[in-house]
């Protein structure tokens, strides 16, 4: 056991340092502010990673990845963070491309895996469906053959950034014999096939980052299909824990707290500043000592994967206490801005910096422990698949 | 001991909950919400007719002589259908000032103005440095030959920019934290040198931000004493606290039903989610911590409407909690629904707003919790 850096790990954590510095700009920290992504910004950000080599740390190295030990994403992850750079846009990067690459032809990784790569195509997720949330194989949007095309009927919804994207990825019902998860598959679909509708769905938090995408007799070539027909759902499940590891965002909740801290230094009370009121401080303790935990879990879920081993259980809770430590932060945030969470941010907004992405960070937020499975059901797993009951 | 309604509670209690449920869809307050003044005239005429707007005032002013037991029913209805009309800003903050402070031609004229639906006064008392600190004023005014002469800005005016008159707590003396030297004045917002930022905040209500440059008034405009005014707005915040809490407490109520019966109409894994144990435990919470709420609604409220010694105490209580667990219901409600929580389509994002809202109005729950310490050492 051992926590050190070794002198290499400094001069990488020193050579990231200089190239964050250097590119992550406050036009680049614009990206992404708290829900709503600029898609301009994002797509100039991670091509910067791209020509960096830095882009894709998730993937094998030969075919785009860093080859990065533990320890290095770990210094990256928080290196970024610390620096306010945008965390790149997850569906291509870090859901379907892992799919491609595992489950995919010669010819699929040739055809998706270098615009992913280069942040050609804006990818999103379509999975849920109204009557299929947590009971995902419920999903009944239809794929039927017809020569060497299937034709798509349905509806997915909670399509996050389906405004902006190019192709969607998505579960089709292609049998409705048997088990339920024995009839789905995985098909790619280019948004401007005809036939595709997107409908934005209005949220509390005044962003657009919902949508409902409809199918009507929509064509794709059965050539986008991901492996076989009818096993999709065992490709998914697989992209389901690329996605619940990601969640945890250990590094930004830390960089999170830290702005607080800053915050509160100089928020007025009274004669003086938020910092000195007890209870407050006392209530930013209790989420860093949460949060202290959870990085070594974290690290240890990490180091047991990278020995080559399985995740091990305390892998399971990351996204529940990633998501509930980022909740308690924004939380806290707009109870530091006291009044000015609360305006409308209308151009003209009063309020400061901090108030005007804490409200909608704080109300995104919510959705943390809903999506990517939400956190009843990941205990429901937990209880079933660790504890055995 | 007795906690029920008299009969004439009772049937303001139906008239505003009738209302509430006829006129109030989640549909229509949003309609209205957005409307240019940010609530329906024809609604605040409704109110004038049914009497709601002369509840607290006396029958000399005009009133039925109301108290806190039928502020708290009306608020408590207010809350089930979040109401936007500015009820609270002009009945309760700037109609309890003039009760108040008022000499007998201002209540003539601007109490029979707020009661009759013609006068909206919103009270600007809000600076963007004071925090919670109602008695952190650095808007000054100066007395001169005619009057006084205002300089300084207020921030979050609840439906300032609706209001044809602003009653402003101002400086005559001393330093920004002192209790002493704090006036209140009563300014027409069309006197010169008075500009009014309109500004729209997350719950679906409206507020301003108000500036004053050299803004000449009349010694008349003096309500109450000079300077001395401190302890009249700690009475209305009082009354203003009981008033948001048992329209949080209303609020609470809608969204532990709502999602009670969301859960028996929303079908995963071939059944209801209301049969998971997992939900219905935190559901149990939710109407556990809606009903406790209550009991320290009605505490507070019982105790400042006897002249109890102890009420300022149960005030301090009733908003802490309030603050605490009409937050955590609401966030509760959000998680039980899912994706739907999230949306505009369904109302529970607009309550969890509206709490967090009056959580923070008056003093969040830290800020009582620390007054309540005090107050019990
Ligand atoms: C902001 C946001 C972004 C999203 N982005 C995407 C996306 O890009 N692509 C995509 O496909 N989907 C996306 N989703 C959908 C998300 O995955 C679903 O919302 C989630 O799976 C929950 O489903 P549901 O909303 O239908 O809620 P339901 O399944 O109806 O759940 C309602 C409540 O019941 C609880 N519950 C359900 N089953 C059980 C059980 N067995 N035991 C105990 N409790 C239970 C849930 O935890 C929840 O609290 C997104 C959702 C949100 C809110």
């Amino acid at each position: 056991m051992d926590i050190q850096f070794t002198p290499e790990d400094i001069a990488f954590q020193k050579e990231v340092k200089a190239f964050l510095s250097e590119n992550v700009t406050d036009e680049i920290r614009r990206g992404y502010t708290g829900g709503e992504v600029d898609p301009d910004i994002m797509v100039k950000w991670q091509k910067i990673l791209h020509k960096q080599g830095w882009v894709a740390p998730n993937w094998p190295a030969e075919i785009g990845g860093t080859g990065w030990t533990i320890t290095q994403k770990y210094i990256f992850e928080n290196e970024c963070a610390e620096s306010g750079a945008p965390s790149v846009i997850p569906f291509g990067l870090k859901m379907v491309a892992p799919v491609i690459y595992t489950f995919g032809s010669d010819e699929q990784k040739k055809r998706f895996l270098p615009d992913i790569l280069e942040s050609n195509v804006w990818w999103c997720q379509g999975y849920s469906e109204p009557g299929a949330g947590s009971d995902l194989a419920a999903l009944q949007t239809k794929a039927e053959l017809d020569g060497d095309h299937y034709v798509v009927n349905g509806q997915k919804i909670w399509t996050t950034y389906a405004q902006d994207a190019d192709w969607i990825f998505c579960l089709v019902r292609t049998s409705s014999e048997g088990k339920r998860q024995a009839g789905i598959s995985f098909l790619l679909i280019d948004m401007k096939t005809p036939g595709v509708e997107v409908r934005k769905i209005d949220t509390i938090d005044n962003q657009h980052t919902l949508n409902e995408v409809f199918f009507d007799n929509v064509r794709v070539p059965v050539e986008n299909r991901i492996g076989e027909e009818n096993k999709g759902w065992t490709y998914a499940k697989v992209l389901l824990t690329h996605e619940r590891t990601a969640i945890a965002g250990v590094a930004q909740s830390k960089k999170g707290l830290q702005k607080l801290k800053e915050f509160a230094a100089q928020e007025k009370v009274g004669a003086g500043v938020l910092a000195d009121d007890p209870l407050f401080t006392a209530k930013i303790a209790k989420v860093e000592i949460d949060l202290m935990a959870l990085e070594y879990t974290e690290l240890r879920a990490i180091a047991s994967v990278s020995a080559g081993g399985a995740p091990g259980p305390e892998s399971s809770i990351l996204k529940i206490r990633g998501t509930e430590i980022q909740q308690a932060v924004s939380e806290l945030t707009i109870e530091a801005c006291g009044h000015y969470a609360h305006v409308i941010n209308d151009g003209e907004a009063i309020g400061n910096d901090m108030s005007w992405v804490a409200s909608a960070k704080y109300l995104y937020g919510r959705a943390s422990t809903i999506y990517g499975g939400s956190n009843e059901v990941q205990k429901n797993i937990i209880a079933k698949m660790v504890l055995g009951l | 001991m007795n906690f029920d309604f008299s009969e004439e509670q009772t049937l303001l209690k139906d008239s505003v909950a009738k209302f509430i449920q006829n006129e109030y869809s989640y549909e229509a307050r949003q309609k209205n919400s957005q409307s240019d003044a940010g609530y329906s005239e024809k609604n605040w005429s409704t109110f004038a007719e049914l009497g709601w707007l002369c509840v607290p005032f006396t029958e000399e002013q005009g009133g039925i002589g109301g108290g806190p037991v039928e502020m708290m029913i009306m608020m408590e209805e207010f809350g089930k259908g979040l109401v936007v009309e500015p009820y609270f800003s002009s009945v309760v903050l700037s109609g309890g000032l003039l009760a108040k402070a008022g000499n007998e031609s201002q209540q003539a004229e601007l109490i029979t103005g707020i009661i009759d639906g013609s006068k909206k006064i919103a009270f600007a008392y809000n600076e963007s440095q004071a925090r919670f600190d109602l008695h952190n004023v650095v808007t000054q005014a100066e007395k001169n030959a005619q009057g006084y002469v205002i300089n300084g800005n207020k921030s979050l005016v609840l439906h300032g920019a609706s209001a044809d008159l602003l009653i402003v707590s101002v400086r005559t003396s001393g330093e920004s934290l002192d209790n002493d030297g704090i006036t209140l004045l009563l300014v027409p917002v069309n006197t010169e040198g008075v500009s009014i930022k309109a500004t729209r905040t997350l719950d679906g209500q409206r507020a301003a931000e108000v500036q004053f440059t050299n803004v000449q008034v009349n010694s008349d405009a003096l309500l109450g004493e000079e300077g001395s005014a401190a302890s009249v707005i700690d009475r209305v915040a009082n009354e203003a606290m009981l008033a948001l809490c048992a329209e949080a407490v209303g609020s609470m109520e809608k969204l532990y039903k709502d999602t009670v019966a969301y859960t028996k109409e929303r079908k995963q894994f071939g059944v209801a989610i209301s049969g998971f144990q997992a939900l219905q435990h935190r559901m149990v919470d939710m109407f556990t911590a809606h009903e406790q709420c209550k009991s320290l609604l009605l505490r507070a409220v019982l105790s400042y409407s006897a002249g109890d010694e102890g009420a300022v105490k149960n005030i301090a209580a009733l908003k802490y909690q309030v603050g605490i667990s009409g937050q955590a219901v609401a966030h509760e409600a959000v998680q039980i629904h899912g994706g739907m929580g999230m949306t505009d389509e369904m109302s529970i994002g607009m309550y969890l707003k509206r709490i967090n809202m009056i959580n923070t109005l008056f003093g969040n729950a830290d800020y009582h919790l620390q007054r309540f310490t005090e107050l019990s050492l």
